[in-house]
């Protein structure tokens, strides 16, 4: 388990879970998490692959700069999940490819 | 379209700094704001400020982004916030493209302060896209913000400010360290968060660097090694370490897009981290209508980012009519704090950087 559950200055509200999928399996969260933070609260680093290399791809800023956490989220490619918040429901997917322009 | 005054591009730091200096000017504001929220990396930040008491030190990071808010509040017929707005183009009639709810919407300013801050930067080793490699400021994030840990044990790559800052962060969280290793020959950062580090059992190894990653989907471990005097590996010198995070703080670059959209004069200046604007001692870049403030004009702290935004903000209203009561003391005043934050060893760098990209006044 990754939360962090005593820290020295901080304290994280954990009173309301976010449930949302990924990759059809269901994982809980907390309000606040980006889908990033809830997925790697989850033990999930991989959030997709190369669309040429296949080579495995997790979040590298977590501030929306780089793009190396592109997700598919409700079914629209290339969402940063890092500065994506989690909401309840949501269905996110590794993304492997460019994706199509909807 | 949206007609204002001063248009500030960038809510963190020195972006509510200049929307601050500007409202208390009589300019109407706009900030805008990337992310959903205001403060920019100020968030995260759970240290207590070095400076002086103007630049809030001694209080948190964490809490300056609250202060700087609600003095904004204060003036809510003078300021208007966009947040979950990303500025995309900045075009030479003072035309601002604004991507905001999933629309492009017109700002026109006469004046723009531009506030962007900087990105991460990283370094080459071998397999260093994996899972699991990530920006200091990353890990500070899933940290601080969302009370995440990275994983179970870091290797830190970076013994700067931010590299030990975030170490001590990581400790705090409750993830071991398994060291901090530097390419230069000694510490970059201040002895006193180094201190502390030491003092919790971390050794800060310096004149090594990491050449690989290794692990299948995410890293599993890395390979270090010592340099000599020229920088070169040292042979033989090589170390495994079993960790799962390898953190990058290596420094960062300025995110001058919209300045280069702009057309502002830009050079390469590594002191003060990548492509910077000629700007002069007012903040006004070589476009009359754009100004900047905060890590843009240099990599620095947030203590400068602050001063930088509160002078912007003034003298890019006095520049269109909105004169501070102020003025002059004001401004006289945002440079001494300049100059004492850049005084000694640290600031002697962005010093010389400021003075190649300095136009005549």
């Amino acid at each position: 388990m990754l939360r962090i559950e005593e820290h020295p200055i901080l304290t994280f509200d954990k009173s309301k879970t976010v449930s949302f999928t990924f990759d059809g399996k269901t994982i809980e969260g907390y309000e606040g998490d980006t889908i990033a933070s809830a997925l790697h609260a989850a033990g999930v680093k991989v959030m997709g692959h190369h669309y040429d290399s296949g080579r495995p791809r997790g979040f590298y800023c977590a501030i929306g700069n780089c793009g190396a956490c592109l997700m598919v989220v409700n079914g629209e490619p290339n969402v940063r999940v890092c500065v994506e918040p989690l909401v309840e429901g949501v269905v996110v997917e590794t993304q492997s490819n460019k994706g199509d322009l909807v | 379209m949206r007609e204002v005054d001063i248009a500030i591009i960038g809510g963190g730091p020195a972006g509510l700094m200049a929307a601050n200096a500007a409202a208390s000017s009589g300019a109407s504001v706009l900030v805008l704001e990337r992310d959903g929220h205001l403060g920019g990396q100020l968030v995260k930040q759970t240290h207590k400020f070095f400076g002086s008491e103007k630049q809030y030190a001694s209080t948190r990071g964490i809490y300056i982004a609250n202060i700087l808010e609600d003095k904004l509040k204060e003036m809510p017929d003078k300021v208007e916030i966009w947040k979950s707005a990303t500025a995309v183009g900045l075009y030479e009639d003072g035309i601002l493209a604004v991507a905001k709810d999933k629309a492009i919407k017109k700002v026109k300013a006469k004046r723009f302060v531009v506030a962007t801050g900087a990105s991460e930067k990283s370094l080459t080793f071998v397999n260093n896209e994996l899972p699991g490699i990530y920006g200091a400021g990353a890990v500070q994030t899933l940290m601080n913000v969302n009370g995440v840990r990275p994983g179970k044990r870091v290797l830190m790559v970076g013994a700067g400010n931010i590299g030990l800052i975030v170490s001590y962060q990581l400790l705090q969280a409750g993830v071991e360290v398994a060291a901090i290793i530097d390419a230069a020959p000694c510490i970059g950062g201040y002895l006193v968060h180094a201190s502390k580090i030491r003092r919790a059992g971390v050794p800060i190894i310096t004149s090594h660097t990491v050449t690989r990653a290794y692990g299948n989907e995410s890293v599993e471990g890395a390979t270090i090694v010592g340099l000599d005097e020229q920088w070169q590996p040292l042979p033989g010198s090589e170390r495994e370490l079993d960790v799962d995070v390898i953190c990058i703080s290596v420094g960062l670059s300025p995110l001058a897009e919209l300045l280069w959209h702009a057309g502002c004069e830009m050079h390469y200046i590594p002191q003060l981290g990548g492509h910077v604007p000629v700007r002069d001692g007012n903040l006004k870049t070589s476009v009359d209508s754009v100004y900047i403030a905060g890590d843009i004009t240099g990599i620095e702290e947030a203590s400068s980012a602050m001063v930088e935004g509160r002078l912007a903000g003034l003298t890019a209203s006095a520049s269109i009519g909105f004169k501070h009561d102020d003025y002059e003391a004001e401004v006289l005043d945002c440079k001494e704090q300049l100059k004492s934050l850049r005084a000694g060893p640290v600031g002697e760098h962005i010093n010389q950087g400021m003075a190649l990209v300095m136009s005549g006044e």
